[in-house]
């Protein structure tokens, strides 16, 4: 049984660590803000200004003056601050963020990740996607371990436009979970999804893999 | 200039003798958050023409930017993201457009080295990608880096909560965004506000940005747009509340 949209914010979730600032992406990466475990501290960051971010408003307290990266209304928080752009990705290109999670449409075995650009069809643009897999200290990366026709999107090379290159550490995808060794040279499998076989990964994982179940 | 020498009755009096073709402009926001609405106006009534616009996005089709493309004023945009409108996304594709893609964070920082004077700076950011083609590389302690330029404009609108008569600005929530470091690096800054507030009524420790930066000012009226309205309703809010007790018990 592949893993659902919530079963892999469910598994991204237990990448947090209590005290840590962490930036999510946009949509299967923020519904990881829903699996905080019980007792932890953990600070989300907005790359529009904003660290401390809390929960969708209330109809009656709606403010057009405080939204997230992605446009969404929200509220503040006790320990919320406010900032700049400037001082906004400085926090995320001095390191200072401990975790990003993000989505995305292609990952090499060496850390690379491909996640704005498609040839050919409209450019949205990258946002602060390349800020984040090269600033923040940890990027986590969930992501369909297929394409709509059945196609690895976890590859020996990247084939679509780079976002960064050799900056992912951990790959959750639909099927199980991937370590990429810190020095870039492979992949390690270290988890499956609920009765996923190794024979299931195997067909549809196009990148080199140790298993270390 | 005198002390009241900064405030204007209009967005269009705020903007008199700034503009004209071929302008390159910065102007504030993240998304319709904290754009100076009525500057954008203003510079769309003008009908200046050729114009470069440094903006984070390009607003959304009528509202924010999206109303100085409707008219076919903008020549060129340098943006991080601009998702969210139909009419851009038609000029660029037709070739009326040119754009240039900066990473977001890359983005501010060229405008704030620009504002600070600092010609160019090394990034980790864009390092192995398109955004890298055909600029310097560098490494430093073993990890590699590109040569990003500053960025100036010959004018900059920006949006802030409150200003004093001497253009000392507060700025409101996430509305903040690229307006404080835009405001750095315009050699003209216009900014609307929503409030004027008599010199010496804001405590100096709670200023974001220094009048020095700050040429002319403009008390607006806002529509604030909403792009996303997202909200919960307060029973699944207690049942959520509810169901976490229990859990915790």
């Amino acid at each position: 049984m592949v893993w659902t949209r919530d079963d892999l914010a469910k598994r991204a979730a237990k990448e947090l660590q209590d005290g840590y600032y962490v930036n999510l992406g946009i949509g299967i990466p923020t519904l990881v803000a829903n699996h905080i475990p019980e007792g932890m501290t953990v600070t989300f960051q907005s790359e529009n200004g904003m660290l401390g971010m809390g929960p969708f408003p209330y109809d009656d307290e709606v403010d057009p003056d405080l939204i997230n990266a992605g446009k969404q209304t929200i509220t503040e928080l006790d320990e919320t601050s406010y900032f700049s752009s400037s001082d906004s990705f400085a926090m995320i290109r001095g390191g200072h963020i401990n975790l990003t999670i993000l989505g995305a449409m292609e990952v090499a075995e060496n850390g690379d990740i491909a996640n704005w650009m498609i040839p050919g069809k409209l450019v949205k643009g990258m946002g602060g996607a390349m800020d984040l897999v090269a600033g923040v200290k940890r990027v986590v990366v969930v992501m369909e371990h297929t394409s709509k026709h059945g196609e690895s999107k976890v590859l020996k090379a990247c084939e679509l436009p780079l976002t960064g290159t050799g900056v992912v550490s951990l790959i959750i995808t639909t099927l199980g979970v991937f370590e990429v060794k810190p020095d870039g040279s492979g992949l390690r499998l270290i988890e499956l999804a609920p009765d996923v076989t190794l024979e299931d990964i195997a067909a549809s994982t196009e990148a080199a893999y140790e298993v270390a179940l | 200039m005198g002390t009241s020498g900064k405030i204007y009755n209009s967005a269009a009096e705020a903007l008199e003798g700034l503009l004209r073709d071929d302008l390159t402009i910065m102007a504030g926001g993240f998304g319709l958050c904290g754009i100076p609405e009525n500057l954008i106006a203003a510079v769309r009534d003008s009908g200046v023409k050729g114009l470069t616009v440094i903006s984070n996005n390009a607003g959304v089709d009528g509202f924010g930017l999206g109303q100085l493309l409707n008219t076919h004023q903008i020549k060129k945009m340098i943006s991080s993201y601009v998702g969210e409108n139909k009419e851009f996304e038609r000029q660029y594709l037709s070739g009326e457009l040119e754009l240039e893609f900066n990473p977001q964070g890359t983005l501010a920082e060229r405008i704030r080295a620009g504002g600070a004077g600092i010609p160019a700076f090394y990034t980790a950011t864009g390092v192995g990608t398109l955004v890298a083609e055909g600029k310097e590389e560098k490494t430093f302690d073993g990890r590699r880096y590109i040569l990003e330029t500053g960025l100036v404009a010959d004018l900059s609108i920006i949006k802030a909560w409150k200003a004093d008569e001497r253009g000392n600005l507060i700025f409101r929530k996430t509305a903040r965004n690229f307006n404080p470091i835009m405001a750095t690096a315009g050699k003209v800054t216009v900014v609307e506000v929503e409030e004027i507030v008599p010199t010496g009524s804001i405590d100096p420790d709670h200023i974001h940005t220094p009048g020095i930066y700050v040429d002319r000012i403009v008390k607006g009226t806002f529509e604030k747009r909403i792009e996303q309205r997202t909200t919960r309703s307060r029973s699944e809010a207690l049942a959520q509340d509810n169901s976490a007790q229990k859990e915790s018990v």
